[in-house]
């Protein structure tokens, strides 16, 4: 728009720019910077026990420098895929009763009541899971604190938020072709799963790809309902430790090279959503080249 | 627009769309009136107004409020400056196609994936210990205005983004400064939209407690600066329940102070956004 500064040479303009320039320097430079950090911090263990420890040591007992980190892994991994495919075809239901089958003003109320549960704080979360989920889940097989309790607390976190993406998704889908599925003659579930469910696939995909994300990094809720046992879980029922929980549970007394295996959990953390976002930036650059 | 249902299997799926989607919501409001519910029928004003004793199983929460009202200050001292400035330079000045804006945009999209407690790490590497600044609502609070970043940017440009080129178009016809046009012109219709993310970032950083746990710390005491430790809500809510036995009915009390604060907060989201910028802006 204003690009041209050739037209307005005022001195307060250069300023502003320098200004407005160095807090977007700042900004996009606060990612760097973490990833710079974590990598620092972890780079003492790499350097002294090389990167195949944390997959083929015997376990995790970091005081003996043991740092699998496997099983925390694989939980993290689990809990967070079955979450999201538990609450992803959910939120889409809603997304599709909230935008072609509710009458208006129902469907403003639902979008608003959506809106205010995905405020919820993940620390409620966990404590509605700790008083209620987890005797529930004791009293069908103990311990009760487990995978399952973990998996069923995600899912209700990402259900919001996967309900009010796929709610603008659907919203931003063009009338008119509705109107020409209708002249048609199509029925509504016909409209809604042959013509607009394939063309916001890709849509609906990256949306999940960043619910998956949230879900790997979600660390209180899950905290609080896993049991925080350190071991691969042999069924939905056993108490697994995540590698967030991992990393809050041991952060407050951890030096030395534990320290920095913990960073390194949260390095690996980090280049996984990296990789998710920018798996969701490509799938949303391929819809808008189609 | 749509037909109505005729055959068996268009009943079915209409009968499917709507009880999945209502017994969701029933479910998660049955959720937040369990928690609500204890806290709401024990507290009282005072709890308010007493600080904490025993842990937190008796008293109140007074200190703790205070934290939390720091904490969330010193992250928007700082967050609100570098997210509006960054906002508008995104929208009105930069090249999407160019390197730099292309990559702080992309930078932006990863920061906002970032889990908390990956924050709290760095925080705890970052403020604590590199810049020196040891457990405090200084540490917690420039976390926090790392983690609410985007929401802020991403909302500002929303709100830039509803004005109108021809309103511009005129100031720039007159030749008036870049600066005069964003004070004058720009910056009071974007006001809105600035507002909106500032609530939003308000109650994200409010609802935060894996950031907080490694920098701002776990001490009760009332603060007497923002170089001392102190506890939020949320954390001390995670305390009552996982570390202090017998902290479950002052947990509750607490849960339902941050529900309302929060509940408070998204409402006047919501309304503003409404009114205001015309645009539905969420948090994710």
């Amino acid at each position: 728009m204003f690009d041209s500064n050739t037209l307005n040479p005022h001195r307060s303009d250069k300023f502003l720019l320098i200004t407005l320039r160095g807090f977007s320097a700042l900004a996009g430079i606060t990612t760097v910077l973490i990833l710079l950090f974590l990598i620092a911090e972890s780079f003492p263990v790499f350097q002294k026990f090389g990167l195949l420890v944390f997959f083929i040591d015997s376990s995790w007992y970091p005081r003996e420098q043991l740092f699998n980190l496997v099983p925390m892994m694989t939980a993290s991994l689990l809990a967070a895929t079955c979450a999201v495919l538990l609450a992803a075809p959910l939120g889409i239901f809603s997304g599709v009763f909230c935008n072609y089958y509710a009458p208006p003003k129902l469907a403003w109320i639902y979008r608003r009541l959506i809106e205010l549960i995905a405020g919820v704080p993940s620390v409620v979360y966990g404590f509605w899971g700790l008083v209620v989920l987890v005797p529930l889940i004791l009293n069908i097989r103990p311990p009760g604190a487990s995978l399952l309790a973990g998996i069923l607390v995600l899912a209700l976190m990402i259900f919001p938020t996967m309900a009010l993406a796929s709610d603008s998704i659907f919203h931003s889908f063009p009338k008119e072709q509705l109107n020409g599925a209708s002249a048609l003659g199509f029925s509504r579930w016909r409209t809604i799963f042959s013509l607009i469910l394939p063309s916001v696939k890709r849509n609906l995909l990256a949306a999940l790809s960043l619910q998956i994300g949230r879900a790997l990094g979600e660390t209180m809720a899950v905290l609080m309902v896993c049991g925080n046992v350190v071991q691969l879980p042999k069924s939905f029922f056993d108490p697994v430790r995540t590698l967030t929980a991992n990393m809050a549970l041991e952060m407050s007394y951890a030096t030395g090279s534990h320290r920095s295996a913990l960073f390194v959990s949260g390095l690996i953390l980090v280049l996984l959503i990296i990789f998710l976002v920018l798996s969701a930036e490509f799938l949303q650059r391929r819809i808008q080249n189609d | 627009m749509i037909r109505p249902a005729a055959t068996y299997f268009e009943r079915l799926m209409t009968f499917l769309v709507w009880s999945i989607s209502l017994l969701l919501i029933a479910t998660l409001i049955f959720i937040i009136f369990q928690m609500v519910g204890p806290g709401l029928s024990t507290i009282h004003w005072r709890y308010l107004f007493l600080e904490p004793e025993n842990s937190g199983r008796a008293g109140g929460i007074s200190s703790i409020l205070v934290s939390t009202l720091l904490i969330v200050g010193v992250c928007l001292l700082f967050a609100v400056p570098i997210g509006v400035g960054t906002a508008i330079w995104l929208s009105e000045f930069s090249d999407p196609t160019r390197f730099f804006g292309k990559n702080i945009r992309r930078s932006l999209d990863v920061l906002s994936g970032i889990p908390s407690i990956v924050f709290g790490l760095f925080g705890n590497a970052f403020f604590c210990q590199y810049l020196g600044l040891g457990f405090s609502i200084l540490s917690g609070g420039l976390t926090l205005a790392c983690m609410v970043l985007p929401i802020l940017i991403r909302s500002t440009e929303i709100g830039l983004s509803s004005i109108p080129t021809n309103y511009r178009l005129p100031g720039a016809a007159l030749g008036m400064s870049k600066f005069s046009l964003l004070r004058n012109i720009i910056l009071p219709l974007a006001t809105p939209g600035i507002v909106v993310g500032l609530i939003l970032g308000i109650g994200r950083a409010m609802a935060e407690t894996a950031a907080l746990i490694f920098t701002s710390g776990y001490v009760d005491r009332f603060p007497t600066s923002i170089m001392d430790s102190g506890r939020s809500l949320s954390i001390h809510i995670y305390d009552l329940t996982m570390n202090v036995p017998g902290g479950e009915p002052n947990a509750y009390q607490s849960v339902f102070v941050i529900l309302v604060l929060l509940f408070f907060l998204n409402t006047l989201t919501m309304f503003l956004a409404d009114q205001l910028v015309g645009r539905r802006v969420t948090a994710i």
